[in-house]
């Protein structure tokens, strides 16, 4: 049985009808990528799975629970971590308190210390910040604060909307090695990008969305080679 | 024990108490200093003889003498104004909206507390209480005003405003201005079935009605009584003691917390894994529960209510909410002690330094042009509207 599996889900924005029938698995140990153009659809499959949003019609199930009528919060609690689009950082909290918000549901003080000294040795860089506003920070510390925050609730999956967005080349490498250091120590990953070169060559498997329809499912490799992938999305004739 | 006593922030406690007795005392020297000086100036015109020839007294030396309890008085409303003004500020840090029903929970809060009162009384357990026991009910009638306004506060919200969440900001606040109708016609009809009569007269009892003298403060040869009465006293401290809790409930929990990342950004908060809606009920409940403790005080301040008692101290708090950045509840404090001390140095001086021309009856004027021309040099208020941020 898959982790994640979304069975024929469609979503709305009042009439716009935004994802018509999705269906996509994600395993347990895998990083799955999601990849479009923008508009097609991405981040409103993540705020259906979040319930930031609920679909219109079809299931939506986590561990084998049907999550698609259940609010975010309570999604969290079954385990599901969110890094939105925008990285979503309170601008008015610290860095510190950016972090312990990201395990507001973590009781055990013990495991809330580890976490975050353990997303401190993955962005060095945030330590130095550490009593900083999160509004001050740049795009890329954003950024990873934004990835360090959502790994505070040790969640069984991880789903991240375009976590290269307006970064450096440089630092999106960094944060796409530190997306696979991550599932190599054993989070789940479902990776939202329009960068579909730098996804592919992380990920497993891959969907591609187009229009709110998933239109090709594939390995990552195959993908990879897929004329009309590398015509729509790798940039290649 | 010790873990419990090491797990309090402290310093959460002892800043905004600072900062209570900076914005008191600078607002009273700075006014005090303004009313003396206007009051040297005018000594040698003709409002100054005027005085002289009626009660043969200096108009400084008149207003000298009034000062103490001008502050006094000053604060007193200033303070009952902040603990209002809290309410809307909180709940516009949350949901960027104006909960014009905030007067109406505090006149709940007030009649809740009186009625209490007046039935104790009425048993004859006031006229037989002693001291202790007085203080007793008192605080249970704070106690049960606090209750009402801040249950009511959160059905209001439930029922009146979440539905109307996803519309446009004006439809939640028609909304909230239909139930504050709403509720002082159920007030009213309450009130008036039961006795015939809209007003409510506070019991007197205990011994709030009684002034402490510390004495007379000889400058040359004018004597300045120094005294303050019991109620003023309570209502002081009672305000003082909630506005700490807030700040600290605000700025040194969890609860506190998630309030503030809610009001920055709801949908991230909720996929932190917290409860919106219930952070949402939350603030309102804390706002009724400040909003009514401040209604009962009103009453032992003022003695008698009726079911438009809302209405001004409503709109004054809302305006001292504006005036010190509306989401700041750093700014709610301020603005609630400045408009305070402003109308009651207005309504206190105005008659003698015009001769009679602008009496009292005319210092809300005189308060809210100051206002005015504050935000209009100033319009995000004196503090700044930092939405969600630590006060
Ligand atoms: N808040 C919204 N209200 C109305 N339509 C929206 C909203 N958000 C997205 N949409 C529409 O839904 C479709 C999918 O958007 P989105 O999921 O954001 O795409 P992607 O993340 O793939 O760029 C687009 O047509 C977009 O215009
Ligand atoms: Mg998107």
């Amino acid at each position: 049985m898959s982790l994640l599996s979304l069975n024929n889900v469609h979503s709305h924005y009042g009439h716009i009808h935004a994802l018509k029938g999705i269906s996509l698995d994600v395993n347990k140990g895998e990083i799955v990528t999601l990849i479009g153009s923008n508009g097609a659809g991405k981040s409103t499959t993540l705020r259906t799975i979040s319930g930031m949003m609920h679909p219109t019609s079809g299931s939506i199930t986590l561990n084998g629970v049907d999550i698609s009528k259940m609010d975010p919060h309570a999604i969290v609690l079954a385990g599901l971590g969110h890094v939105p689009e925008g990285r979503g950082i309170f601008p008015k909290l610290t860095v510190k308190e950016n972090l312990e918000m990201g395990a507001f549901t973590v009781t055990d003080r013990q495991a809330v210390e580890e976490r975050m000294e353990y997303g401190f040795t993955l962005f060095p860089r945030l330590k130095e910040r550490v009593s900083q506003y999160g509004g001050t920070l740049s795009g890329g510390e954003q950024q990873m604060l934004a990835i360090a925050r959502g790994l505070m609730l040790n969640p069984s999956i991880l789903m991240l909307d375009e976590p290269s967005m307006g970064l450096a080349p440089v630092l999106v490498e960094l944060i796409f090695d530190i997306i696979k250091t991550l599932n190599e120590k054993g989070t789940t990953v479902l990776l939202v990008e329009q960068n579909a070169l730098m996804a592919l060559s992380i990920a497993h498997r891959g969907y591609v969305l187009q229009t709110g329809e998933i239109v090709v499912n594939d390995s990552a490799a195959n993908l990879k080679m897929n004329p009309l992938v590398q015509k729509a999305y790798l940039g290649m004739d | 024990m010790n873990r419990f006593v090491q797990s309090i922030n402290v310093n959460e406690l002892i800043r905004p108490l600072g900062q209570l007795m900076v914005f008191s005392l600078g607002s009273a020297i700075a006014l005090s200093g303004i009313a003396l000086m206007l009051a040297l100036v005018l000594d040698q015109t003709a409002v100054g003889l005027a005085l002289q020839d009626k009660y043969n007294v200096t108009l400084y030396t008149y207003t000298l003498i009034n000062l103490p309890q001008v502050v006094i008085d000053g604060l007193t409303i200033g303070f009952v104004y902040a603990a209002i003004a809290l309410g809307y500020t909180m709940v516009y840090g949350v949901l960027e909206f104006i909960n014009f029903a905030h007067s109406e929970i505090f006149a709940v809060g007030a009649f809740i507390g009186v009625e209490f009162l007046i039935a104790m009384d009425s048993s004859g357990l006031l006229r037989s209480a002693s001291i202790g026991m007085s203080y007793l009910l008192l605080i249970l009638a704070i106690l049960l005003g606090m209750v009402a306004a801040g249950g009511l506060a959160v059905t209001v919200e439930r029922v009146a405003y979440r539905p109307l969440r996803g519309a446009s900001r004006l439809v939640p606040l028609i909304s909230a201005i239909g139930v504050s109708f709403l509720l002082q016609d159920v007030i009213r009809l309450v009130e008036g079935l039961t006795t015939g009569d809209f007003n409510r007269i506070f019991p007197s009892f205990g011994n709030f009605d009684q002034r402490l003298n510390f004495g007379k403060l000889a400058l040359g040869a004018t004597n300045i009584n120094l005294g303050i009465s019991i109620k003023s006293i309570i209502v002081i401290v009672a305000a003082m003691l909630m506005l700490i809790g807030l700040n600290y409930l605000v700025n040194a929990t969890r609860i506190g917390k998630a309030i503030r990342a809610v009001a920055q950004d709801r949908h991230t908060a909720s996929l932190m894994g917290i409860n919106v809606n219930r952070i949402i009920s939350i603030t309102f409940l804390v706002g009724g529960l400040l909003g009514g403790a401040a209604g009962v005080l009103y009453a032992l301040k003022f003695t008698r209510i009726d079911p438009f008692v809302g209405f001004f101290p409503g709109l004054k708090a809302f305006a001292a909410a504006v005036l010190g950045g509306i989401g700041n509840l750093t700014g709610a404090l301020l603005g609630g002690i400045v408009l305070g001390m402003l109308e009651t140095f207005a309504g206190s001086y105005m008659g003698v330094f015009t001769m009679g021309a602008a009496g009292s009856e005319y210092k809300d004027i005189f308060a809210f042009s100051i206002l005015i021309l504050v935000l209009i040099f100033r319009p995000q208020g004196l503090m700044g509207e930092n939405v969600g941020q630590k006060a």
